[in-house]
This record gives structure tokens, sequence and C-alpha cells, in this order.
């Protein structure tokens, strides 16, 4: 193989390479990881974060303008103190409430926030004190079944007779 | 030593001593690699030449596998995902697959038979047949013209290939999920686009060929060097260098696994 032949196709082969990273990181990936300057951090305590996981989306109107950035558990207050990044480009006021929902039935969760009226705004490791924790299939099952229960319980005398059978 | 008892214990423990001897001089051979690459990345149309050998001449077997590969995912993957009504998510499935795992594993493991074994067989051929001694005699070392050449040619290679195979395999299931199962090509992107993050996915899948590169390359050209200088020895190493290499790319990728994506 001649020098020259051999330098076109390595030089081909490094372009077509490069070219494949290229296209791996634009057309195939994104880069959520926002520039640590370019992000202010907020806090909220949650009662139950349910399955919520650092790097989920924080998103307002179903638009993603941060990231979970770390959760830990508060020991005093019992409650999961999840920390965020937010993109500085979006301010928010401080009565904003701050929500963990789930994108469809079997989706990921994420934190919504919903801006208030106040006219000042969250500052730089300021906290969201209006939170609603995630909803819990479990708990919500069982409120129902309870909530079942007692309407039966409320028709008439068969009450009793129900509980019992339960207790066997 | 007449010993039977002591005789058994010794036979135990020999193939323990030839591995550990064995390790011991493949690191001081990474060693003396290293210290004369300065020569061999200097007079880069050496490394051109390796560059060539082990990269170019795999690019067709590793685009080919790498489009193979991703048709299987989709197809795969579209059957259980259409079970939860999730066929949409099928970009993710198939891009993060290949830009974490399979990219970096795969393009290794086929690198290391295309490219490994004959680098091997090339530089143990070399030993059979005194070239090597011949250019020791000559005061030219063969470290320096032989050996490192082809294990940077292998290591700059290595990542290259890894992601030409990731971006095959994504134009594979792009061709199966959106031309023939009729997927939407829109969400197919977008999705895709939302959920691999360049650093945490692409880069990650990136480092770990770097490692996989070096990891076959020095494999490659230490089975090499150390063949016994015979037709049988050339064979045996060559052998060597596939299984060694297949079982160290897949311990390793076990452990970089562990580091990278534990956890989050």
């Amino acid at each position: 193989m001649k020098r020259g032949l051999i330098d076109f196709w390595v030089g081909l082969f490094v372009m077509a390479g490069v070219a494949a990273l290229l296209f791996l990181a634009f057309k195939v990936s994104s880069s959520s990881t926002l520039v640590a300057s370019d992000t202010y951090t907020l806090s909220a305590n949650f009662e139950n974060i349910g399955g919520l996981k650092a790097r989920a989306p924080i998103k307002s109107s179903g638009v993603v303008i941060g990231r979970v950035t770390g959760i830990t558990f508060d020991p005093k207050t019992y409650m999961a103190k999840v920390s965020f990044a937010i993109d500085k480009r979006y301010q928010f006021s401080r009565d904003t409430s701050a929500s963990i929902l789930t994108s469809g039935l079997l989706g990921e969760q994420y934190i919504g926030l919903e801006p208030g009226a106040d006219d000042r705004m969250l500052e730089d490791g300021g906290r969201i004190t209006i939170t609603s924790s995630a909803v819990v299939l479990e708990q919500l099952i069982s409120r129902f079944l309870f909530s079942k229960a007692q309407e039966g319980g409320s028709s008439g005398a068969s009450e009793p007779a129900s509980n019992h059978a339960l207790e066997k | 030593m007449a010993n039977p008892v002591v005789k058994l214990i010794s036979r135990i423990g020999a193939p323990f001593t030839d591995a550990l001897l064995k390790l011991g001089f493949a690191a001081r051979f990474f060693v003396a690699v290293l210290r004369h690459s300065p020569i061999a990345l200097l007079r880069f149309s050496l490394t051109m030449r390796e560059i060539w050998f082990a990269g170019v001449l795999s690019v067709l077997i590793i685009g080919v596998s790498g489009l193979f590969v991703g048709m299987v995912l989709a197809l795969q993957g579209y059957d259980t995902l259409v079970r939860f009504g999730a066929s949409s998510s099928l970009g993710i499935l198939v891009a993060l697959s290949l830009v974490r795992e399979l990219g970096p594993v795969v393009g290794a493991l086929l690198f290391a038979s295309r490219a490994g074994s004959a680098i091997t067989a090339e530089i143990g051929l070399m030993k059979a047949t005194e070239q090597l001694s011949a250019m020791e005699m000559m005061a030219v070392n063969p470290i320096a013209r032989v050996v490192a050449p082809r294990f940077w040619g292998g290591v700059i290679s290595m990542p290259l290939l890894a992601a030409m195979f990731s971006a095959m395999g994504i134009i594979g299931g792009y061709l199966v999920g959106v031309q023939l199962l009729g997927l939407d090509s829109g969400s197919f992107w977008s999705q895709m686009q939302a959920s691999v993050d360049l650093r945490f996915d692409v880069i990650n899948g990136v480092i770990k060929s770097v490692f996989f590169g070096i990891a076959v390359s020095l494999i490659a050209v230490f089975e090499g060097y150390d063949a016994p200088p015979t037709a049988e020895g050339v064979s045996g190493a060559t052998t060597r260098t596939v299984v060694t290499s297949a079982l160290v790319i897949l311990g390793l990728d076990v452990l970089l696994t562990a580091f990278m994506f534990r956890g989050v």
C-alpha cells in the first residue's frame, strides 16, 4: 500500500469516526446537564417523594426548566428534602407551589412548579414552602376501599357482619 | 521434593505462579511500550499505517454488525414495548442500549477478533522468523519500531470504531422502527434526544471504549511479543489474544458500569 493512499484512507476513517461522534452528540443526545453558572438552586420539602430520582426534570407548564440535583432525608422534620437547579432565565415568585407528578400512567416522576402571584421572587438557595407529595397508588387504593366500606356501613345493618367477615 | 504431598501442592501452585509472572511481565511490558511511545508518535507515519491496518480495515465489519444489531434491537424491543403501548419509546431503548453498552462492548469484541488477532499473529511471526532479533542487532529497538505504533494504532482506532458502531446501530433501529414498523419519525428522534444525555450517556460510552481500546491493544501486542517462536506458539498466542480480550472487555465493562451508572 502506498504511503499517500494510507494517509487518504486514515483521513477518511478519522472523519467518519468524528462524524459518528457528532451524530451521537447532536442528533441522538441532548445536554440536559445545565452549566452550573447558568442555574440557581432551590429546595423543597416533601412528605413523600414516591419514585422521584436525582436528574429528574423540573417542569413548569410542561416545559423542562431544570433538574433535581439531590434528595436527602431530614431527620428533624421526617421529610424528604429535594434540591434542584433551575435555569437562570426563569424566575419564580415566592408563593410558587411544587408538586410531584407522573408523566403518563407508568412514566417517570417529575416536579411541577405552579407560579403564584407574589411580587417578590425566589432567590438562589430559596425554599418552596407550598408542596404536595407524590401520589402513592397503594394509599389511593386503600383510601378508596375504606370509603367504599364506610358507604356500605352507613346504608344498613350489614356493617357488623361485614366487619366480622373481614376480621376472620 | 520426593514427598508426593509436596509435589501435589506445588502442582496446584504452579499455574498461579505462572499467571502472576505473566501479569508482572505484561505490566513491565506496558511501561516499556509507554516509554518508547514518544518516538513512535513522533514518526507518525508508522502509527498511521497501523491505524489503517487496525481501524480502516475494521470499518466494514463494525458498520455492518452495528446496523444489524440496531435492527434486531428495534424488532425485539418493539415486540415488548407495543404490549405496554409504549412503542414510541423505541428510539430511547435502541439509543441507550447502543450508546451505553453495545457500541463499546460489541465493538471492542469485534475489534479484538478482527484486528487484535492480526496484530498478535504479525508480531508473533516477526519473532518466529527472527526479524525482531535482527532489528536488535541493527540497534533498532523493536518495541519502539514495531510494538508501540501497533499499540497506539489500536488505541486511536477503538473509540472511533465504537462511535461508528453506535451510529450505524441507531440508523438500523431507525430503518426498522420508522420505515418497517411504521412508528412516527418525529417522536422516534425527539424522545431519543430527550432521554439520552450527552455527558452522562454518550461521553461515558466513549470513555468505556477508550479503556477497551487500551486493554485490547495491550493484550494483542503483548501476546505477540510473548509468543513462543514456533508455528504452534503463534497460533496459541492468537487464540489467547481473542479469549483474554473478550474476558477482560466484559470484566472491565462490569467495573466501569458499576462506577458510572450505579445509583443514579
